[in-house]
């Protein structure tokens, strides 16, 4: 590329900031600019969910690119600015202030937005939900003792938005269409083991059930449930899941796929134009090309790498083994690989009520490791399993069973 | 004036404590350390708790000279405390570390 190169990233988040710092490390002298519409420099969001809502201390974005850092690396932010179209042929793009701006390549980082609820008796801002920093902190300024707390979803979200609001003193009360917790991403058992500790802790859990109006009299809500059950509320949060920002793609006219398309290099149907992250969908290397889209923070993080060196020419399929951890009260679930790729568990107990889980494909192939218990205790297993899964290793079922068996031995066969 | 602040050298564990290629915790007077030895049975001393969240790093995975974080994947040279990239950008604290009759001092300043 060459140095006068101009390149792009729309989104300044996790994959955003992560690629344009790639794009240095990886020697780029080109001018790299990130645009992003909210008002701060990239910030880590998995705090939102947790320590954001619980922290005495009044909680501050948690930067991942300080104005020290882009003066090292010569990276532009421009924050407070949308994107508001792409002109492939000319190669530029349109911001919400009016300007214009010129690109050789550019990177959509441009993430997922809170799915909202359409209820009937709902004003759309009655209901909060929880995807940026400015929300969280508005959430944080309702939780109290007491408070009537109603979570619409029981995905990770809304489980860790729980446990964060019991540790406030809230009343709370999820609710979610499927038969259980945590179906989208974790194993049944798992999950079972997650959902006993929230009723542990005192959450109401009602499963298996929508929504089916929400009656808002003086004094509050009632939230009438499809089974007929009436929950009053002082707050209604919605966890439902996240859609992937497309629009500047679709408006475009580049392939979508449950997100933006792009091939194994994360390049999308137009070859000057890469998508990383939330947003975008990809064919799985690991698992037969089988087309992904995550939602996960170590995704966003190493596809805004693999993007970079994608932009910069660069021709390695990705394959990074999908991995996310997710902290409610002091247990953390932790799950690497793909679990509905395994037709076989195997279980390991760690002790203090951690677990272990491995799923074998029918030939015997390590498709995921998915563990819950205290971090310490399930951290190194799950990275070793994870280690395994890259490998595609078969390994012997009695050694995955016994957590005498250290798993770093395996990793040499 | 000048002060000195000779070094003093504390009795962590027995060199036997720590396997090859891994890590311990040790605590003492109220801070947490780990303590490492490498693949070439080499011992280093490394501040406990990674620089991004509070977590001890004693629960992470030991691969050649790299100690990885527990909880978000950091990873930092044990031997330099040199912190590898996203998400841990402020190095690792470093001690000196003595083998003496089987038993490994650090060095705490
Ligand atoms: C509350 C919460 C808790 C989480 N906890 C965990 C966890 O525990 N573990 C885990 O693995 N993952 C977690 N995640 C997921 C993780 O944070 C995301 O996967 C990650 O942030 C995705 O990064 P991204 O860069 O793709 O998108 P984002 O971080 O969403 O960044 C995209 C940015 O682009 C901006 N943007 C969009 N369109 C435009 C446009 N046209 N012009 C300008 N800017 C635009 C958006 O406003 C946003 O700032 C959590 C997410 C949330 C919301
Ligand atoms: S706490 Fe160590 S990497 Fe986040």
């Amino acid at each position: 590329m060459a140095t006068r190169d101009s390149f792009i990233v729309i989104g300044a988040g996790e994959a955003g900031a992560r690629a344009a710092t790639a794009l240095r490390e990886e020697g780029f002298t080109g001018a790299v600019t990130i645009i992003g519409d909210e008002p701060h420099a990239p910030y880590e969001r998995p705090p939102l969910s947790k320590t954001a809502l619980t922290d005495d201390a009044e909680p501050q974005a948690a930067t991942i690119l300080s104005p020290e850092r882009r003066a090292e690396h010569g990276i532009t932010l421009r924050t407070d600015t949308r994107v508001l179209s792409i002109d492939r042929g000319a190669h530029r793009i349109a911001l919400s202030g009016g300007e214009e701006l010129a690109y050789d390549r550019l990177l959509l980082a441009t993430g997922a937005r809170a799915r909202q609820v359409s209820v009937d008796g709902l004003a759309r801002d009655a209901v909060l939900t929880l995807r940026t920093f400015d929300e969280a902190r508005a959430l944080r300024s309702r939780l109290r003792p007491g408070l009537r707390l109603a979570i619409l979803g029981g995905g990770f979200i809304g489980l860790e938005l729980a446990a964060a609001a019991r540790a406030r003193g809230a009343e709370v009360t999820v609710i979610e269409l499927a038969p259980r917790l945590l179906a989208r991403a974790v194993p049944a058992d798992l999950a079972a083991i997650v959902a006993a500790r929230h009723a542990a802790e005192g959450v109401t859990l009602r499963t298996g059930t929508g929504i089916d109006r929400i009656e808002t009299a003086e004094g509050g809500r009632t939230l009438v449930l499809s089974n007929g059950e009436r929950i009053a509320c002082d707050a209604i949060v919605a966890g439902i899941g996240a859609l992937p920002e497309t629009d500047l793609a679709a408006r475009a006219g580049l392939a979508l796929d449950n997100g933006v398309a792009v091939d194994a290099h994360l390049a999308t149907t137009d070859p000057d134009i890469f998508a990383a992250g939330d947003c975008c969908s990809f064919p799985h290397a690991l698992y037969d090309g089988r087309r992904l889209r995550l939602e996960a923070w170590r995704n966003a993080q190493d596809q805004g790498s693999a993007a970079a060196r994608g932009m910069l020419g660069a021709r390695e399929p990705y394959a990074a083994v999908p991995w996310f951890w997710s902290d409610q009260y002091d247990i953390t679930l932790q799950i690497a690989g793909l679990p509905d790729e395994g037709a076989e568990t195997i279980t390991r107990d760690l002790g203090d009520g951690a677990r272990l889980d491995f799923h074998l494909a029918e030939d015997g192939r390590l498709v995921a490791a998915s563990a819950v218990g205290p971090n310490g205790r399930i951290a190194r297993d799950v990275r070793l399993g994870e280690m395994l899964i890259a490998k595609r290793a078969h390994p012997d079922r009695a050694a995955l069973a016994d957590p005498a068996v250290k798993l770093k031995g395996l990793l040499a066969g | 004036m000048t002060t000195t602040t000779a070094t003093q050298w504390i009795e962590a564990c027995d060199a036997d404590d720590v396997d090859a290629e891994d890590v311990i915790r040790f605590d003492h007077g109220g801070q947490t350390y780990a303590i490492y030895r490498s693949p070439d049975d080499e011992y280093f001393a490394t501040d406990g708790l990674c620089t991004h969240e509070q977590i001890h790093l004693a629960d992470g995975l030991v691969m050649d000279h790299i100690i990885e974080c527990p909880k978000h994947n950091g990873r930092f040279d044990y031997r330099t405390g040199q912190a590898k990239g996203a998400p841990v950008c402020v190095n690792l604290k470093t001690y000196p570390v003595r083998i003496d009759g089987g038993k490994i001092l650090i060095g705490l300043a």
